[in-house]
């Protein structure tokens, strides 16, 4: 197991209810931050569930700090998590979150607690539930980083906060990573959390990874295509993702590999992140959830078949 | 140091900390040896990924800017190496080719040229030593050069 991956995910494939994860693969070199992107129901908060082995998987394999997940209890000291929801009881008081957790971290640092609660303006005599949720949200990093967590995961971390919050927020994360040993994984659906501080991108959509990579392997990759009302009809060796039409004209992503093949009148551009995200998530705002895969070569793969070369890890845990 | 970041400016972020970070090197405002900030705490202090300031500082240390040592930093390199003195003379280079296209808008001769160019050294000359000492021998290339 590679001990430079802060966390790999092989071949994942899990069933919540009637939502699936299907075949997710990505990685993340220890070090660095990764932005984790998709619309509501994407599967964001599945995937981390999978990843903090809070959601046993069927198929794949995860690695997380160079363990195997589910990993030794040890494991949960170095991963600090913020997720959506708060896991911390409403009426504590903050230093009876101290008290609280302390015994389940052998690294806990009381000091560190004291001075970030005082550095983040947190008083220790405020309840809980009476923080904002910004304040919620640097509570929970407080909590992190007093167990000298060495991989932070954050779900949602930006949804509700103000721009002022979500710019301290990114200086938190920048302030975190100074130290090479450590990594952040970072969901969300605002993308211009990522477009500066984001080292890799990983999108997803309908419970499966659309594209991982470095940032700007991801934005060079794809191109926003648009043209007048006549323009991109069947284009031909070209898939138009997300497209969208209007009286005046059509707006699709385009692999930047086929972009070439588009009709001159077509203005072809680098994407943001944000307009690969729109895109990816689906076609106009009339996007539904059980809607068919997009259009073209994407063969709906059988859930219970037998899981293809591209993750043999599987085949060798069943011999063993 | 100094380095203020364009989002608007079409040049790549990393590029813009390269050209802001060689600028500073080659103007001497930051001088030979002197120690630049990590390339995470550069990171955080722009509020750019770690992957774009280690591109810059890659790029300026394969240019000859920057001296990279493992575990220490990152270092300004000496100003009499080679790759510092291209760096240099292509600066002369550029700042002389931006005079003689004025110059041809101008109208100027060679003659009138090498008169203001002379009255610019001894200009220099009073205000700092240096400039005047010796002449970069990439200088020559410009003779040649028809007006």
């Amino acid at each position: 197991m590679s001990t430079d991956l802060a966390f790999a995910l092989r071949g994942v494939g899990a069933a919540v209810g009637s939502f699936t994860l299907r075949d997710v693969s990505f990685e993340l070199p220890m070090g660095y931050v990764m932005g984790f992107i998709g619309a509501n129901g994407a599967g964001k908060t599945t995937t981390i569930r999978c990843l903090l082995g809070m959601q046993p998987i069927q198929t794949g394999q995860i690695e997380v700090l160079g363990h195997r997940v589910p990993g030794p209890a040890a494991l949960r000291q170095d991963i600090g998590m913020v997720l959506d929801h708060g896991y911390l009881v409403r009426d504590w008081r903050l230093s009876q979150v101290e008290r609280a957790l302390r015994p389940f971290y052998d690294t806990w640092d009381g000091t560190r607690y004291r001075h970030l609660l005082d550095e983040f303006g947190l008083d220790p005599r405020a309840k809980v539930k009476d923080l904002s949720r910004g304040m919620t949200i640097k509570l929970m990093i407080t909590v992190a980083l007093s167990h000298h967590a060495r991989l932070l995961i954050l779900d949602e971390p930006t949804s509700g906060l103000d721009p002022a919050a979500r710019n301290e927020l990114s200086g938190m994360i920048g302030d975190y990573l100074t130290d090479e040993g450590h990594s952040v994984l970072f969901s969300t659906h605002i993308t211009s959390d990522l477009e500066r501080i984001g080292d890799y991108v990983t999108l997803i959509h309908d419970g499966r990874i659309v594209s991982t990579g470095t940032k700007d392997e991801i934005l060079d990759s794809y191109r926003i295509a648009r043209g007048g009302p006549d323009d991109l009809r069947d284009p031909v060796g070209v898939e138009l993702i997300g497209a969208r039409r209007t009286p005046f004209g059509i707006e699709a992503l385009v692999r930047t590999d086929e972009a070439d093949l588009l009709d001159e009148a077509v203005v072809v551009e680098a994407p943001t992140l944000e307009e690969l995200a729109v895109h990816i998530a689906g076609p106009g705002p009339r996007h539904t959830p059980g809607r068919a895969p997009e259009s073209g070569s994407d063969q709906a793969p059988d859930r219970d078949a037998a899981p293809r070369q591209a993750h043999p890890t599987i085949t060798t845990r069943r011999i063993s | 140091m100094r380095v203020v970041l364009s989002n608007t400016a079409g040049v790549p972020l990393y590029e813009q900390i390269k050209q802001q970070v060689g600028a500073a090197i080659l103007s001497g405002e930051l001088a030979e040896g002197s120690a630049l900030p990590s390339i995470r705490v550069l990171a955080r202090d722009l509020r750019i990924s770690v992957i774009t300031t280690t591109r810059a500082y890659a790029e300026l240390a394969a240019e000859g800017f920057i001296t990279t040592v493992a575990g220490k930093g990152a270092f300004v390199a000496a100003l009499d190496s080679q790759l510092m003195r291209e760096q240099l003379v292509r600066q002369v280079e550029a700042g002389m080719q931006t005079a003689l296209d004025a110059a041809r808008r101008a109208g100027l001769h060679r003659d009138q040229l090498i008169e203001i160019l002379d009255g610019l050294l001894d200009a220099g000359q009073q205000e700092a030593a240096p400039v005047t000492g010796q002449r970069p021998e990439g200088l020559t290339t410009v003779r040649g050069a028809s007006l």
